[in-house]
């Protein structure tokens, strides 16, 4: 549902992709929050087709770079367990 | 009963009957029919194949979906057995999300720039009339198209072999529309921007820019047609640049702006994405102006080539003439030969080349043997260009993944 509410503020044309509400995120501690966050400017198809082979720095380079390069407006205090959620349920363990 | 994991541990190694075919262990992840990807599948990370699924968005034929939003939707192989590329099959490719439906009548180009004599603006009915039409043949391909065949895996969008599609292009020489705006001496680059937008207010636009020498190519076009139609709103409706030999990443879609400049445009597109070690790949047209001491703008498309026609594992009964299909393209010096072996690389033979549609057209080619042992034969295609230049074996592995041209490999079965 927090996924939704953010796509409604997004806009009209986050609304417009047709499909992506049939996504579905392993459950697990953080999904709310990856949704909530990621959501804003991408499907979340993003996090599954770049599965399973980033490491646990490879998943957080990626974050931070959506927040340094690309703007994601993200809280510096929700980085860490966004980065957990990504590596537990779709990082390269080893 | 082997469970996914298993599956995905057992790597290429292991074999698993299924049905009355033979799938290879990740196979079984595919949520779209494996053949669609063509040998692909062999080597996609499985997230990317799980979560890939059959769609068509508006005006388009299902194709595979790699991300809803922005959309970025992969042509299957089978559609590579044309030389034209449908427009309702042709792939789909977006960095931003927010894509703008415009109105033909309210659209503009605007032409402009501190190197321009005199700014312009050319409304589609001018593109259509003030101006000398032109039609360039082109293969459209992804920088990062076989970015999902990276070993090791490189984040991005895990492409197959579809991020790419042959057309017929109408439109208007660039270097005509220069022309007209009159260029200024020390004219660098022309910086060329679309109507698509991120959704975050810092996510920088997608503006890109190629060296005025460049521009000024005959064969670079602003096209309004594909294959004898308006392009598709999601091939860049009603107006988009075409680059022939060089990556789509310059082919700007719904396209809005031309801006020359006497300096090296600095956005991010340019200075920090879509760059390749510098030196690392074989490329003989280079953007100076945009070179580091380590890397390099990406510019024209590797010497490469795909087998279209058969499946891996495909059976054949002995007597039989099997015929190998296929494609083969470089950045525009043309095809000169593409040679097929049949014998894993041993020993190769000169494949037919098809009809030639000029330099910037992947041009088919084909095989035909007889075999005269059962067993497997594993074919590879391997293509050169008339400058001498050929496909690697090794893969050359780049940060950003791209220029992905490792000689293929299909083993079929003699029964």
């Amino acid at each position: 549902m927090k996924r939704f509410v953010t796509l409604m503020v997004v806009g009209v044309f986050a609304l417009a992709f047709a499909g992506e509400e049939k996504i579905k995120l392993k459950d697990g501690k953080g999904k709310e929050l990856v949704e909530a966050n990621c959501s804003v400017c991408h499907s979340l198809d993003y996090i599954q087709m770049n599965s399973p082979f980033l490491d646990k720095k490879g998943w957080e380079a990626s974050v931070n770079k959506m927040i340094k390069v690309f703007g994601a407006p993200i809280k510096q205090e929700d980085v860490g367990p966004i980065v957990e959620y990504l590596y537990k349920y779709y990082g390269k363990k080893e | 009963m082997l469970s996914r994991r298993d599956l995905i541990k057992g790597g290429l190694g292991g074999f698993v009957a299924v049905g009355s075919g033979i799938l290879l262990p990740k196979l079984a992840l595919a949520s779209v029919d494996p053949e669609l990807w063509g040998t692909a599948v062999k080597e996609l990370p499985g997230g990317a194949l799980e979560s890939a699924v059959l769609e068509a968005l508006p005006g388009k034929k299902p194709l595979i979906k790699k991300t809803y939003r922005p959309p970025n939707y992969e042509t299957p192989v089978k559609y590579f057995n044309e030389v034209f590329t449908p427009n309702d099959v042709f792939f789909v490719r977006y960095h931003l999300a927010n894509i703008p439906e415009i109105n033909p009548k309210e659209w503009r180009l605007k032409v402009g720039g501190d190197s321009v004599e005199r700014p312009l603006e050319i409304t589609l009915e001018d593109l259509k009339t003030k101006f000398e039409q032109v039609e360039v043949v082109a293969l459209c391909q992804c920088s990062g198209n076989r970015r999902g065949l990276m070993k090791p895996n490189v984040p991005g969008i895990e492409w197959g072999y579809g991020a790419m599609g042959n057309a017929k292009w109408k439109g208007v020489r660039l270097k005509d529309i220069l022309n007209k705006a009159g260029l200024k001496a020390g004219a660098l680059e022309v910086v060329v921007d679309g109507a698509d937008t991120g959704v975050a207010a810092g996510t920088p636009d997608f503006i890109k820019s190629i060296p005025v020498w460049k521009a000024l190519d005959e064969n670079v076009i602003i096209a309004y047609e594909m294959n004898g139609e308006p392009l598709p709103h999601w091939n860049g409706f009603p107006a988009r640049l075409v680059v022939p030999g060089w990556t789509a990443t310059y082919w700007i879609k719904h396209i809005t702006s031309i801006n020359v400049v006497a300096k090296p445009f600095d956005g991010f597109w340019m200075k920090t994405a879509y760059r390749v070690p510098l030196g690392k790949f074989p490329v003989v047209e280079r953007f100076i102006s945009q070179e580091t001491a380590v890397n390099t703008p990406i510019t024209e498309m590797v010497v490469n080539s795909l087998i279209t026609n058969i499946k891996d594992g495909q059976a054949f009964r002995l007597g039989q003439v099997v015929e190998v299909k296929g494609m083969a393209w470089d950045g525009g010096y043309g095809i000169k030969m593409v040679e097929i072996s049949i014998d894993g690389g041993k020993s190769w033979q000169e494949a037919e080349l098809g009809k030639d549609y000029g330099r910037y057209s992947w041009r088919p080619w084909t095989y035909r043997f007889k075999p005269t042992k059962k067993g497997t034969y594993t074919i590879m295609a391997k293509a050169t260009n008339r400058i001498g230049q050929t496909q690697t074996f090794e893969l050359i592995w780049n940060p950003a993944g791209y220029h992905h041209n490792v000689v293929q490999k299909i083993s079929i079965k003699v029964l």
